[in-house]
């Protein structure tokens, strides 16, 4: 916390974010990412035991009142929740570090050479021009005004419903079905939105799961959702491991295995969750194997949570198949099956903050439109977009330009990858890639995995995400994210790793 | 290719899904429901509904609409393409840092100067809506309680324990005294929970009040303090409506009173605000905490993520905020404005012998219709008020929806709506109350 204010009195004296040039604004924003990446929760690849927790509480209210230097002479500091203090623990997993230490010291090809690279958040900014373009030749007249130029504040200004507008529903609704090929289409009476893709599915976990209960997700998985889906819901996650040997191919069985464990455990399942395009691998689910998880789950009367946040991040020849259109295709029962989306990644409009939910189950919607209020979308974001999502021919020049460009940058960094002799696991989606290390790393193990990516880090100067980060069983696998990137940034990322990798 | 079988029973939900406590079957909501079907509308229907349960501020969009007339690059980004690529990306939980300086100078113009906010102790939520839960949270376990003067905004009940299993013990206040809180009071709530096995971690109060209309008296704050102080608990001061007071002389914030005590103690003290009533912005979701205690800032933030504003609302707002001039001529106009539809809104029920609690502040009066109660009873209040949203076609909202101890108070919104409209209302009580009147002199009851 100390080490922001000098950091943020320098970045002020640029006179601030609208004006100034590029590098400032770049350099503001990573260290503004670092600051949002100090998040607390400790994804633990261990099943979390009540008493070691419990003693960590203990600690941290010692600590607290030693601190508190103004509760001198009272009973000691006023006390905060247990939920609370799991939360003001500092950050723990290499998943955050990465991220903290990257926008300290964040790589710019004139202004910081030997800056951190960062590739280790998802974010997408390799077709941002395109978005831009279109802000400054529509913005004026999409955000408040009419087309006789009269102001007129009280369509944004006033109580709007807090599950978003009936306009905006509509325009995300197409948007979400021209991302996804237009082979199926969402009904906007079945949409919720929500302030990003965050609080989506948190809100989703409360409708579905009672504090206790669990859900089963498939790893590796993408290290937010321990804090996202864990933290006030006090809803488990059981892992259901996936391996290397097929893919990393979601099993049946093996879900069936977990769900038999967590019965005789006592712990009640009570649905799963999939991402899909996956993060980290980048992979998509077929048909088939979307039919038998709808076959699994029907047979133990429980939820499927589908996370389609990356459906329009594809480059792969595959097509994407989202589970709505499953669903429109057969006569599965519709009521367990949930779709979360935004516009985070899509659109790379993370600042924005629009998420989904969209449900087929009447009493899911009824009661996650009521939870909406605690995350709601503002007014004029709303506006905007719903004009830029209705400009139907810019999203489709938008979508197949950005799926040329991703596909670009794949290529060339999976290639720089294999110049190492460093295999990434066939993917057709993400803005990733999961990066085999495994012959690497000394020993073989996570201990091993956290070494080479801690010396990658310090010395190579770049921050990827390791797959203990995202409970994957096996060691030495490495998430890289590569769309912050230009392709000029490529072959030095590649030269980092070779040097650390050959020392 | 599955086979149905009709036998199954339904994939069930959590409770928190299936409970009732988001409230909405009250007649607080059923009042909008009726608007809803039947809307006033000046031309298009003006036999319809007015809308007078819903406290928000339509006086003051004129200053709102002509500062963006003439600040069009607040909603640009400037000329500069990097502007937006940031603001587009920006999604760190600590905010934009020039939206937080702003809002901390809007809050101390608000307060005339006489309280300072650090930029960096404020926390942003999507709304004050967030923001109570948010604090809810994390100042309080499932089970635990928190105090609350009666009468309270109804939202309360959903907002602070729907998600949170968090309990809300009542302090009892009543018209003897205005409905002030008292240390009798305050002890009384503490006990009555203490009793029930309840342990009670904070005190939340809204200042001004709704639904009174009213501000604290700085007396009664430090009393409070002091309570919160004995207890070792916490103080929640929700300031929603701290520039919506007639008379800026008014209002004290619980920051002044901390200010004068150098601050001491003040870890235990928390505010919230919002732009949705002072500046009529509800549709732009901007919230606020505020708090004296690092670890709450911290764990605030985090949780923010559930609930971050627009990036694009931020910029649009900072640049609006950090305008001195047009901040400070906005807060004396609006603060004029609510002063005059008061004065008009009060009048107008006087001339029909009503009378309302005398009132310096908010977006409603209390208004006082206990003399019509057929019986002195909750029943009585809420016959009374179906009878005005049926044949007076007026939606106003019963004090029993706000735990008013005693029946026939009702809130009543007064800027929601144009001059005429509140003309139109107040002829229609005025049409009421002399109709009952003459029944009275016939014999009717």
């Amino acid at each position: 916390m100390r080490l922001i204010v000098p950091l943020q009195g320098v970045v002020q004296g640029r006179g601030g974010l609208i004006l100034g040039s590029i590098i400032p604004g770049a350099l503001y924003y990573f260290f503004q990412l670092y600051l949002k990446r100090c998040r607390s929760a400790k994804p633990n690849s261990n099943p979390p035991s009540p008493s070691s927790s419990s003693a960590q509480l203990a600690d941290l209210s010692r600590s607290s009142s030693r601190s508190n230097l103004s509760s001198r002479g009272s009973v000691g500091p006023v006390r905060v929740s247990a939920r609370a203090n799991s939360i003001a623990k500092p950050n723990a997993s290499p998943y955050y570090i990465g991220l903290e230490m990257a926008s300290e010291d964040p790589y710019d090809r004139f202004d910081n050479p030997d800056g951190i690279m960062q590739l280790g958040l998802s974010e997408n900014r390799l077709s941002l021009d395109l978005i831009e373009t279109w802000i400054l030749e529509n913005l004026e007249r999409s955000m408040i005004g009419g087309a006789d130029g009269h102001l007129n504040i009280s369509g944004i200004a006033t109580y709007q419903p807090l599950d978003g507008m009936m306009e905006m529903k509509i325009a995300v609704a197409g948007f979400m079905s021209q991302v996804m090929g237009t082979t199926v289409s969402f009904d906007p009476s079945r949409l919720v939105l929500t302030s990003g893709a965050t609080p989506a599915i948190e809100t989703l976990c409360f409708c579905l799961a009672d504090q206790g209960n669990a859900f089963l997700v498939p790893t590796p998985y993408y290290p937010g959702f321990d804090r996202d889906m864990k933290w006030r819901t006090g809803v488990e996650l059981i892992p259901v491991h996936c391996r290397s040997s097929d893919n990393f191919a979601l099993s049946v069985t093996a879900l069936d295995q977990a769900f038999n464990q967590a019965r005789k455990r006592g712990q009640k399942v009570r649905g799963i969750l999939i991402s899909n395009p996956s993060n980290p691998i980048g992979n998509m689910l077929n048909k088939e194997t979307l039919y038998s998880l709808l076959d699994f789950a029907r047979e133990k009367n429980i939820h499927i949570i589908s996370d389609e946040i990356f459906a329009g991040s594809t480059y792969g020849s595959e097509e994407f198949v989202s589970m709505a259109e499953i669903l429109e295709s057969e006569d599965f029962d519709k009521n367990r099956v949930h779709i979360i989306y935004g516009l985070s990644k899509d659109l790379s409009l993370p600042g924005f903050r629009v998420g989904v939910i969209y449900s087929f189950n009447t009493s899911v919607l009824a009661a996650a439109k009521k939870l909406a209020r605690f995350s709601s979308v503002s007014a004029p974001t709303q506006r905007i977009l719903i004009s830029m999502l209705s400009d139907t021919r810019f999203i489709q020049r938008y979508i197949e330009t950005t799926r040329e460009r991703i596909k670009k940058m794949y290529v060339a960094f999976a290639a720089g990858l294999k110049q190492l002799g460093i295999e990434c696991t066939k993917s057709s989606a993400g803005l990733y890639c999961w990066a085999d290390m495994s012959g690497l790393i000394r020993p073989y193990n996570e201990k091993g995995e956290l070494e080479l990516w801690d010396k990658l880090l310090k010395i190579g100067k770049i921050n990827i995400t390791p797959g203990s980060a995202c409970h994957c069983i096996e060691p030495g696998w490495f998430r890289c994210c590569f769309t912050m990137l230009a392709e000029e940034d490529i072959p030095v990322v590649i030269k980092r790793i070779q040097r650390v990798v050959e020392t | 290719m599955a086979i149905e079988t009709d036998q199954q029973p339904p994939v069930g939900l959590s409770r928190v899904a299936v409970s009732e406590t988001h409230g909405e079957d009250s007649p607080y909501f059923a009042g909008w429901k009726a608007y809803d079907e039947n809307p006033y509308d000046e031309s298009k229907n003006p036999s319809g509904v007015i809308q007078m349960g819903l406290a928000e501020n339509q006086v003051s969009f004129d200053l709102l609409e002509e500062f963006l007339k003439q600040h069009s690059e607040a909603s640009i980004w400037g000329n500069k393409i990097s502007g937006f690529r940031e603001n587009a990306l920006f999604q760190d939980y600590h905010g934009l840092q020039s939206f937080r300086k702003a809002m901390a100078s809007f809050m101390e113009q608000i307060r005339g100067g006489r309280a300072k906010f650090d930029p960096d102790r404020v926390v942003l939520t999507a709304g004050a809506t967030a923001a109570n839960e948010l604090l809810t949270f994390i100042l309080a376990d499932p089970g635990d309680a928190l105090l609350v003067p009666t009468p309270y905004y109804p939202g309360f009940d959903r907002d602070l324990r729907w998600r949170t299993g968090v309990k809300i013990v009542p302090i009892h206040c009543d018209s003897s005294n205005n409905f002030q809180v008292t240390p009798q009071a305050l002890e009384a709530a503490y006990n009555n929970a203490e009793a029930m096995n309840i342990k009670v971690r904070g005190v939340l109060i809204t200042n001004p009040s709704n639904p009174l209309g009213t501000t604290i008296q700085r007396s009664v704050l430090e009393e409070i303090l002091d309570f919160v102080t004995r207890k070792n608990i916490h103080l929640v001061s929700d300031e929603i409506y701290s520039g919506s007071v007639f008379s800026s002389s008014e209002f004290v914030s619980i920051a002044e009173v901390l200010e004068a005590r150098n601050n001491k103690g003040s870890e235990r003290v928390h505010i919230v605000y919002s732009l949705s009533k002072d500046l009529g912005l509800p549709g732009f979701r901007v919230g606020t905490i505020y708090s004296y205690n690092d670890k709450v800032v911290t764990t605030a933030r985090r949780m923010s993520s559930f609930t971050l504003i627009s990036s694009q609302t931020q910029h649009l707002l900072a640049s609006m905020l950090s305008d001195k001039e047009f901040t400070q001529n906005y807060i004396e106009t609006n603060r004029e404005r609510l002063r005059k539809r008061y004065g008009m809104i009060i009048q107008g029920l006087r001339v029909a012998g009503i009378e309302c609690l005398q009132g310096n502040a908010g977006l409603f009066c209390w208004m006082n219709l206990s003399p019509l109660l057929e019986t002195p009873t909750r029943e009585g209040e809420l016959a009374l008020w179906n009878s005005i949203l049926h044949e007076v076609k007026l939606n106003i909202s019963p004090g029993s929806s706000c735990h008013c101890s005693e029946p026939g108070w009702f809130r009543v919104c007064f800027a929601n709506m144009s001059e005429q409209t509140l003309e139109v209302a107040l002829d229609r009580i005025h049409q009421f109350m002399k109709r009952r009147c003459d029944k009275e002199k016939l014999g009717h009851v």
